[in-house]
């Protein structure tokens, strides 16, 4: 420890060149000022960031156009085991129209949830998608935050909302899936009809029953919704 | 648990914290520096014995923010355990989570594409940055500074966690790296956003240096203080900044040559005398050299898959043999040592926290010292509770 | 390895030495060690050519009690009733069965240490050492006089796993408080009541919070 150059040195006069244009300098320069004003002032979330989950519905009902077919994997590969899944007793069709069950009860704790985001990687029908709403403070210790599935399905216009990219990616996969679903559909239903053409003298009957499969498989979302609204 | 021997006879004469006798007369004061104290980095308590201001000894008092994450990760499959790998050291959670990647792929024996290694280097070096950044800045808060450096250092530290967000979704805890790669690909904006970034930085560790390096206080107050010498720094395992201040040449990224970090040119700060201005010095040349190597990086990251497409994802069960990964942390060896016996859970998981055991030598280096300088000698230790208690 | 093996066994007279594989691509082997000879290895293992002087690791590992079973051919006399001139009556006949014999292999608590060496950068040798049982026999030497920090290593797999180490300097619990009575990382360690509200519990934690919940339904009727 020295003691003659001790007290006003050189360095702590540089140091307080250095805070003094730092201090007067936020006055002039915006990269000097960087304390944003919550909550009157709010810094625009990234688009990629990720709070807590939530259920995506296509359409207009929510509980139609759920995605979620309660197969449980997020509820399975959930690190903290936040999420409560229970399986429904009947079916309802999907977005290819394929007849598909849906979770009866869909619980996520969000007090629990680490936000993590391993239920969104492993679930295979987008279903479950990160929000970006933190807040959520309830005074209500004890359910306050144990988010049922109504209030955690919300529709796809508001997923595109908050992730564009993400969105029309999803969709696009989606979309994908459901051309080449009815592609193959299309290929069964006529391989069938050419297989009952073939021997058509002996049974008549042949092809009128082979006619029915290819109406079951509707081609838009709105006969879905039509056919099984609950 | 019965009579225990408490004596340390067997231990060799350097190897055991010296004993103080207390000058004058009047009582020792036990005083407990108690969990809840602004400068402790956390729920850290410290019972010293006190004569007058000198420190006779201490013992450092943890286990406030158990959390018993290995048992957690022994319940759970292997990659449940990544995103509570984030929670260890809460600061740096990038390199938590590489450091377990890298104790899997060592088990399983998991190749990893170049691109995958390139974003994990860019990221580890900009948690590097962060880090070492915000430790200064604590350092000398604790110094009385009330938080001017802090903030300079945090306002940069904002810069790194946006770009943390914009890639992995969110700003500390990113759970980002995966068995064979990384979760989600880098897009082009997003490395031109890190180089804009990383041009910044070297003005930023000027100013830093220039505010603090030649400051008079900071020089009285940290040279000779908290001594610890080098054969002490071996055998007491520390590693980190802490063993390269006392003048030890062993930094894990050049010895065990992890990634790809031999492609790089940098070098390895290392200090004289062992004391507080020395770790604070090797820290502020370890963000140089880091920017050097963020720099060396981003010029040259080469395209192909961020996951290597034949690691298995689901249905992850290894074949039972061990293994222990470690890499350069910020704060020293962060290692985790996996015991497997086939099923989709590890039997064994060990995390090896460098701020644990960076904490041996806390009594040797405190002792004979004011109070005022186990807060600074504290700090410059660098821990975080996180990683401490687990 | 077996170089360090036949090293260790040359320098420490009487030291039983086991190569334990891992067949991990890893390909990190250990070496077991007994607790009796563990210092003067150690020190071998520090001072020596190796120059081990970075002890980086220490853990503790929990191998619980095998039930082992096993079918053995057994010959033993066994009573069956035959046929003879004067009516049925038992006889003694000698018979060739298979039983399943049980037994039980004691489970015991392992310390592995990974030691590096600084001077030539060197890469991981890890030893082992077992305890006898996992009940009373819980004793293993410490390396702390040897590796200094091994101090608060051992001291969290005393706290954790209940190994004592003999010739540790201060040897009492580091994560949990003073007064607490189990080991926590043990396979067997059953967690203490705390179910008060479990909204999403699934597997144990189910069936814990419901018999919990039974239990205050119970307590508070009375």
């Amino acid at each position: 420890m020295n003691s003659e150059d001790f007290l006003l040195g050189e360095g702590i006069l540089k140091g307080l060149k250095e805070t003094a244009r730092n201090a007067l300098g936020s006055f002039v320069s915006e990269e000097r000022l960087t304390t944003v004003q919550y909550p009157e002032q709010r810094i625009p979330t990234a688009e990629n960031a990720r709070v807590f989950p939530f259920l995506v519905y296509d359409g207009s009902d929510w509980q139609a156009g759920l995605r979620c077919v309660a197969c449980q994997i997020c509820e399975k590969e959930c690190p903290p085991k936040c999420i409560y899944i229970e399986k429904s007793k009947d079916k309802k069709p999907d977005h290819v129209g394929k007849m598909q069950i849906y979770p009866a009860k869909f619980d996520i704790d969000v007090s629990v949830c680490m936000s993590c985001q391993i239920c969104v990687e492993v679930c295979p029908f987008e279903a479950i998608k990160m929000d970006t709403q933190f807040e959520l403070a309830t005074a209500d210790r004890f359910g306050g935050l144990l988010l049922d599935r109504e209030q955690l399905a919300k529709s796809n216009e508001y997923y595109h909302q908050i992730h564009p990219t993400e969105a029309s990616e999803v969709d696009a996969r989606l979309a994908a899936e459901k051309a080449a679903a009815e592609a193959k559909a299309k290929a069964a239903a006529a391989a069938a009809a050419a297989k009952a053409a073939a021997p058509a003298a002996p049974k008549p009957a042949a092809p009128a029953a082979t006619a029915p499969p290819t109406e079951k498989i509707p081609a838009s979302p709105t006969a879905e919704k039509e056919g099984d609204a609950r | 648990m019965g009579a225990l021997d408490t004596k340390a006879d067997a231990m060799e004469a350097w190897n055991r914290p010296p004993v103080i006798t207390p000058e004058g007369e009047g009582e020792l004061l036990e005083l407990s520096m108690g969990p809840h104290h602004p400068s402790t980095h956390g729920v850290f308590r410290m019972d010293v014995t006190l004569d007058g201001e000198r420190v006779l000894k201490l013992k450092p008092v943890f286990g406030y923010l158990h959390r018993n994450h290995e048992k957690i990760a022994e319940g759970a499959a292997y990659l449940a355990s990544m995103p509570y790998t984030d929670r260890l050291d809460y600061f740096c959670s990038l390199t938590n989570n590489w450091a377990y990647a890298l104790a899997v792929e060592k088990l399983v024996g998991q190749a990893v594409p170049e691109r995958a290694e390139y974003i994990r280097v860019i990221l580890a070096e900009l948690t590097r940055v962060q880090n070492h950044a915000s430790a200064i800045g604590f350092l000398i808060q604790e110094m009385g500074a009330s938080g001017t450096p802090l903030m300079y250092a945090f306002r940069e530290r904002e810069k790194i966690l946006d770009l943390f967000e914009s890639l992995t979704g969110s700003r500390m805890m990113c759970n980002y790296m995966r068995f064979g790669g990384c979760r989600v690909d880098v897009s082009e904006a997003w490395l031109q956003a890190t180089r804009k970034v990383v041009g910044e930085l070297p003005k930023f560790v000027d100013e830093f240096e220039e505010l603090l390096t030649g400051n008079e206080i900071l020089m009285a107050r940290t040279q000779g203080v908290g001594v610890l010498k080098p054969d002490l720094a071996v055998n007491a395992s520390i590693t980190g900044p802490m063993l390269r201040a006392s003048g030890v040449n062993y930094d894990i990224r050049k010895v065990d040559h992890y990634g790809i970090y031999d492609r790089f040119q940098f070098r390895v700060p290392l200090g004289d005398h062992g004391d507080i201005y020395d770790r604070y010095m090797v820290r502020v040349l370890e963000m140089r050299e880091s920017i050097g190597i963020l720099e060396q990086a981003l010029k040259e990251v080469p395209g192909g898959p961020v996951m290597d497409p034949k690691a298995k994802i689901r249905g992850f069960r290894p074949k039972p043999g061990e293994a222990y990964g470690r890499i350069e942390a910020p704060k020293g060896e962060l290692g985790f040592y996996l015991i497997s016996r086939g099923g989709a859970e590890p039997y064994r998981y060990r995390v090896r926290p460098p701020s644990l055991i960076n904490l041996t030598v806390l009594e040797d280096m405190c002792l004979g010292h004011n109070v005022a300088d186990v807060v600074l000698i504290f700090g410059s230790v660098d821990i975080v509770l996180g990683e401490v208690d687990r | 390895m077996e170089e360090i093996k036949a090293a260790i066994e040359a320098a420490v007279a009487g030291a039983g030495v086991t190569i334990v594989r891992n067949e991990s691509p890893s390909g990190q082997h250990s070496l077991l060690i007994d607790p009796p000879h563990a210092v003067p290895v150690a020190r071998f293992l520090k001072d020596g050519e190796l120059k081990l002087d970075f002890l980086s690791n220490v853990t503790g590992v929990d191998w619980l009690d095998k039930e082992v079973a096993e079918k053995v051919k057994v010959t033993k006399q066994v009573a069956k009733e035959v046929d003879s001139p004067e009516g049925k009556r038992t006889q003694m006949i000698e018979e060739t069965v298979e039983e399943t014999r049980k037994h039980v292999e004691p489970g015991y608590l392992e310390a592995v240490y990974h030691l590096f060496s600084v001077e030539k950068k060197d890469g991981p040798v890890t030893i082992r050492m077992r305890t006898a049982n996992r009940v009373d026999q819980v004793q293993l030497p410490s390396l702390t006089p040897i590796w200094r920090g091994a101090e608060f290593q051992e001291r969290e797999v005393f706290d954790l796993y209940g190994i004592v180490f003999t010739g540790h300097p201060d040897l009492r619990r580091i994560l949990m408080w003073d007064g607490f009575k189990d080991h926590p990382m043990r396979k067997d360690y059953v967690e203490p009541d705390d179910y008060e509200y479990e909204p999403t519990a699934h597997d144990h934690v189910a069936t814990r919070a419901k018999q919990h919940q039974e239990k205050q339904e119970v307590g508070s009727r009375e």
